[in-house]
């Protein structure tokens, strides 16, 4: 029904919706499946007690944030390039779903900090550099909606997308230097090989896959709203003209 | 090179010689800096035994409120009269004119910087003569005005340019700030080149990065 709906919407735009749709179908399931284990099948952590479940939304939400911000990065650099506005919308998408999932990395980041640190908030290099994130990322949607234009919205943000995320690493070095007490890595390159149980390193892969799934999603379906809207202007602007 | 020097001469004679004629930018950023000082007197608690920790934070806040101050204004003249088109249509590459107007802001900040230093030295109580101290601000500064001069451009063409160049400009400067509070303390603190760490070439090479994309996506920010 849904789909019947979204195609004649959208119209030429063919087999699109019908991809987004499946995608937003598998997602769902995936969820659904992941609450599942993460709090039925996930052991309890021995030491952290159950606080320690929240770290399966943790990190792969900051982890596609990060990925968020790379596509901003690549789409903005293509967009100043080649002018086509299908990478300004890739940008735009991946800007907005990133603010959201680093926003949610951060709040459930303080919830995990109080019982483990006994600190809603401490000045670390990966909690200071995630916020700046936050701050650059949210500065990229002001200076979009902000400009005289929207034209100009898309450059100026494509161009706080580059500096930005070319500022990064510079930021998280300056913070490493200053000061560090964050937990050492527990997965990935720096990882201690028994720091997860093989089960918790399961449930957090197949926690992975599911939020890539649903950034993937949301990013296509701004993407796809975006376009609705462009659709919505050109309507108005005509009618406006034929009432003249 | 040649071809670049000319001009970037000329950009920066021109806004040195409105603010020698019309005063309104510098004299007024010393007063703020002034200001700031009392403010972050009594909001800290400096009493005599701390100030030599305190002082490099409340210069560098002081320095960073006075590079916003400046940065806001950098574009403004410009627009209001038409005379940004005016250069842009001049046969001058987008990149003299980003290299102009950075540099006239280095210099305006360099200028409130060599008179605050002193009174912030007395009223704060540290030793402002100290070659590596000099070599922060410069470095520091030189950062603020790269990135900022790209951002004024932006902001200036915004709605609400004035809160949107600090919520663009402070995030981004971030290292800039942490590393030369860090350099400046171990510089008031007597240390020598050595003793300041890493947080010198820190600076330099946040610098020289924004030095080269700054000028390059300038060029997109003012065309038409």
């Amino acid at each position: 029904m849904a789909t019947t709906q979204s195609m004649e919407r959208t119209g030429s735009l063919g087999r699109f919706p019908s991809v987004k749709t499946s995608l937003a179908l598998v997602t769902g399931v995936m969820m659904l499946v992941d609450l599942y284990l993460i709090f039925m099948v996930a052991p309890t952590d021995a030491v952290l007690g159950h606080v320690q479940r929240v770290f399966y939304f943790h990190v792969p939400v900051a982890i596609m944030s990060f990925l968020g911000f790379f596509i901003v990065f690549i789409g903005s650099l293509m967009y100043l390039m080649k002018r086509t506005p299908k990478w300004d919308a890739i940008a735009n998408a991946s800007a907005e779903v990133g603010v959201i999932f680093v926003t949610l990395a951060l709040i459930t980041g303080i919830i995990w900090a109080k019982p483990v640190w006994n600190t809603w908030w401490t000045w670390e290099p990966r909690l200071t550099t995630t916020m700046i994130l936050w701050l650059i990322y949210v500065a990229y949607l002001m200076v979009r909606s902000y400009a005289p234009s929207q034209s100009k919205g898309a450059i100026y943000a494509a161009v706080v997308g580059i500096v930005g995320f070319v500022d990064v690493p510079i930021v998280y070095y300056s913070v490493v230097w200053w000061r560090s007490i964050h937990p050492s890595p527990v997965v990935g390159p720096f990882a201690q090989s028994d720091a997860l149980d093989s089960t918790m390193a399961w449930i957090l892969l197949y926690s992975f896959i599911t939020f890539l799934f649903f950034f993937a999603y949301m990013v296509m379906e701004r993407m796809e709203l975006r376009r609705t809207e462009e659709a919505l202007a050109h309507v108005r602007f005509t009618l406006r003209r034929r009432e003249r | 090179m040649k071809g670049l020097f000319g001009p970037v001469m000329v950009i920066v004679w021109k806004d040195l010689l409105l603010e020698l004629r019309s005063r309104e930018l510098v004299v007024s950023i010393i007063v703020f800096g002034l200001l700031v000082v009392v403010v972050f007197n009594f909001a800290l608690n400096n009493t005599p035994g701390r100030s030599e920790e305190l002082a490099p934070g409340i210069l560098w806040a002081a320095f960073a409120f006075a590079a916003i101050l400046a940065m806001n204004r950098a574009f403004v003249r410009d627009q209001e009269q038409g005379g940004l088109e005016g250069l842009l249509i001049s046969p001058v590459s987008r990149d003299a004119i980003f290299l102009g107007k950075a540099l006239t802001s280095l210099i305006f900040m360099l200028l409130v910087e060599a008179a605050l230093l002193p009174i912030y030295a007395v009223m704060l109580d540290f030793s402002a003569l100290s070659f590596g101290l000099m070599l922060t601000i410069f470095l520091g500064t030189l950062g603020f005005a790269v990135v900022g001069t790209l951002f004024s451009a932006i902001a200036v063409q915004t709605r609400s340019r004035e809160i949107m160049l600090p919520v663009l400009f402070f995030p981004v400067l971030l290292p800039v700030i942490i590393a030369a509070v860090e350099a400046s303390t171990r510089a008031v603190g007597g240390e020598t080149f050595v003793g300041m760490g890493r947080w010198l070439p820190l600076i330099a090479v946040f610098d020289a990065l924004f030095l080269v994309i700054c000028p390059w996506v300038f060029a997109f920010v003012v065309e038409e």
